[in-house]
């Protein structure tokens, strides 16, 4: 058949179907559907929506709804062969945003046979697609994911879970202690090994490789795996203790992971961290399942995060980002420690813990989530606390935080004037003394600096600790405060 | 050795021992006494000195447990261990006596 043949349509007048651009509101579409009762299989997401100056908001938060799930811009022939009602996802309820008159928050259901099972990045590709580049809005923020039970069951979340990765390690009715090994680069692989074993040998649980700790010159990944692990046997069969270092598996490829993470292994290592949103949700995924599969506990970092949720108006919230990370599965994840050096508002922080560790993340424990998440039977995970915190603010973590985190003191370890061991014990004798406190039912902000001096008077190294830390905090104003809808 | 939490304490008195266990009960845990001649990083299981404590309601009779096991294995370390049958797991542990009363 020749071309000229199969052009009828050229000669036809009228259009054939209600061809050209209509509003994403417009009435018969399913976009913008207030009050709408979202069935319980159904994918819920919060936007927070800036609109273009005279864009209405209905149509903004419509345009949303279409652009994240059935539409393209203009109608098409092909619509006609299936029911866009069953794949439409609904704007069902809109919301103003204190203090922001050019915002609107927009609930939206999405029908669950939009998505594929088990895949965080078919999931990310409607929500967290080419809908934040759509030109009507100034900004973009998703600001809260709920995945109903029948998505959430085809997830398998962390490898471990707090409790195994407790019973594993046999440590328990404390928070965890880490640091982080400093300098973060530069270090020979048997100069590296000698900073793991000091701060484990003076009472840490765990050491760790920094996020850009991979393989470079001065360090190959196999030296420094083969003297770190040399370093936490000796720290362990020393104190009758087990004990961890987070080996930084992320590499260029996959591959390149899976030989990383396999001597890992082999070499004993009870732990393997990887840099889960640089890496992509793909890798993060299969290094999550590996570990599963063979008994490994998995630490991830956020670094790149700021990158992508510092902005209030645009992009995608910590605690979205946070969420996924628990449902696609690790053991531990960075949160913030409301009073160390980095970005971290108090409120968001403790909500953010909560969800990664409870049954049952209502809204009311944690705070700026839009959506109860019942977690199933998901396992929860460790939070992380980790930059500029140090032995005085031992009492006031534990109170925000209790016993199912992990304190990493790097500065606060390897700083100490004496060495990382003796930062190490300051680090390890403070924790103690404030948990035996809180469990003796004493007040640890009111008395948690008498709790610390009390403690100081057998341990030289917290004493000296003390002496050197005394009053450093670190006091700005958050840039991205939580917004109460 | 420094195994298991406040093992970087003075060794507790038989009082603050007493308030941990008050502890233990007050979260609805079930105390349990541990002893093992010696500690391994490799070991997780130590030997039960008899069954939890499922009934205990007083610290008084974990603190009588424990200088019973004392007084069978002197030469032993003993730890107190807690249960949580709502998180199903263990969910404490502390060393109360070190042979020689050393570390």
């Amino acid at each position: 058949m020749s071309n000229a043949q199969n052009s009828d349509s050229k000669t036809i007048e009228s259009a054939l179907y209600d061809a050209g651009v209509k509003e994403y509101s417009a009435a018969g579409r399913h976009y913008y559907d207030i009050g709408y009762k979202p069935g319980d299989t159904q994918v819920l997401a919060a936007f927070r929506i800036t609109p273009l100056e005279g864009v209405p908001f209905e149509e903004a938060a419509a345009a949303v709804a279409a652009e994240s799930s059935f539409a393209t811009w203009t109608a098409v022939w092909s619509d006609y062969l299936v029911d866009p009602s069953r794949y439409s996802a609904r704007t069902y309820e809109i919301k103003p945003v204190p203090g922001r008159k050019d915002q609107v928050m927009a609930y939206i259901a999405y029908p669950l046979d939009l998505f594929e099972e088990g895949s965080m990045p078919n999931l990310m590709s409607s929500l967290a697609g080419n809908v934040f580049g759509f030109k009507p809005l100034r900004a973009l923020r998703l600001e809260d994911v709920y995945f109903p039970p029948a998505l959430l069951k085809t997830f398998q979340g962390p490898p471990h879970g707090i409790q195994v990765e407790r019973d594993r390690l046999d440590k328990y009715g404390r928070p965890l202690l880490g640091a982080t090994m400093k300098p973060k680069l530069g270090l020979s692989a048997k100069n590296y090994g000698r900073l793991v074993y000091e701060a484990l040998r003076g009472g840490l649980d765990f050491t760790k490789d920094d996020e850009n700790i991979t393989s470079q010159p001065f360090m190959r990944w196999r030296d420094r795996y083969e003297f770190v692990m040399e370093a936490v046997k000796q720290a362990e069969s020393e104190t009758g203790e087990r004990k961890g270092h987070y080996l930084n598996v992320t590499g260029g490829d996959m591959e390149e992971m899976y030989r990383r993470a396999e001597l890992a292994k082999e070499l004993g290592s009870r732990i393997i961290m990887v840099d889960y949103l640089i890496v992509g949700f793909t890798a993060f995924a299969s290094l999550s399942k590996w570990c599963r599969a063979n008994g490994m506990l998995l630490h991830a970092h956020r670094a790149m995060h700021t990158v992508i949720d510092r902005q209030p108006d645009h992009g995608i919230h910590w605690r979205v980002l946070a969420k996924w990370c628990r449902i696609v599965g690790a053991d531990h994840l960075h949160n913030g420690t409301v009073v160390g050096k980095l970005e971290s508002g108090r409120d968001s922080t403790i909500g953010i813990n909560e969800m990664l560790r409870r049954d049952f993340a209502g809204t009311k424990d944690c705070l700026g989530y839009h959506f109860d998440q019942p977690w199933l039977s998901m396992p929860g995970m460790f939070p992380v606390a980790s930059g500029g915190i140090h032995v005085w603010h031992i009492p006031e973590l534990v109170s925000i935080f209790g016993d199912d985190v992990i304190l990493q003191f790097g500065g606060g370890t390897v700083g100490h004037p004496w060495g990382s061991a003796a930062g190490a014990t300051a680090n390890r004798v403070a924790l103690e003394a404030v948990v035996q406190a809180r469990n003796e039912g004493r007040h640890l902000i009111a008395e948690g600096p008498d709790i610390l001096k009390a403690a100081a008077k057998s341990s030289s190294e917290l004493r000296v600790a003390m002496e050197t830390w005394q009053g450093i905090t670190f006091d700005y104003k958050e840039v991205d405060t939580l917004v109460k809808v | 050795m420094k195994t298991e939490t406040f093992s970087y304490l003075a060794p507790l008195s038989n009082e603050q021992i007493a308030q941990q266990i008050q502890y233990f009960l007050n979260q609805g845990w079930i105390p349990g006494i541990e002893y093992t001649a010696q500690i391994d990083p490799t070991t997780a299981y130590w030997n039960w000195w008899k069954l939890p404590l499922f009934g205990a309601k007083t610290p008084g009779e974990a603190l009588t447990e424990i200088e019973a096991c004392k007084a069978a294995h002197p030469a032993c370390f003993i730890r107190v261990t807690a249960y949580d049958n709502n998180r199903q797991g263990q969910v404490m542990g502390f060393v109360v006596h070190r042979p020689g009363g050393g570390e």
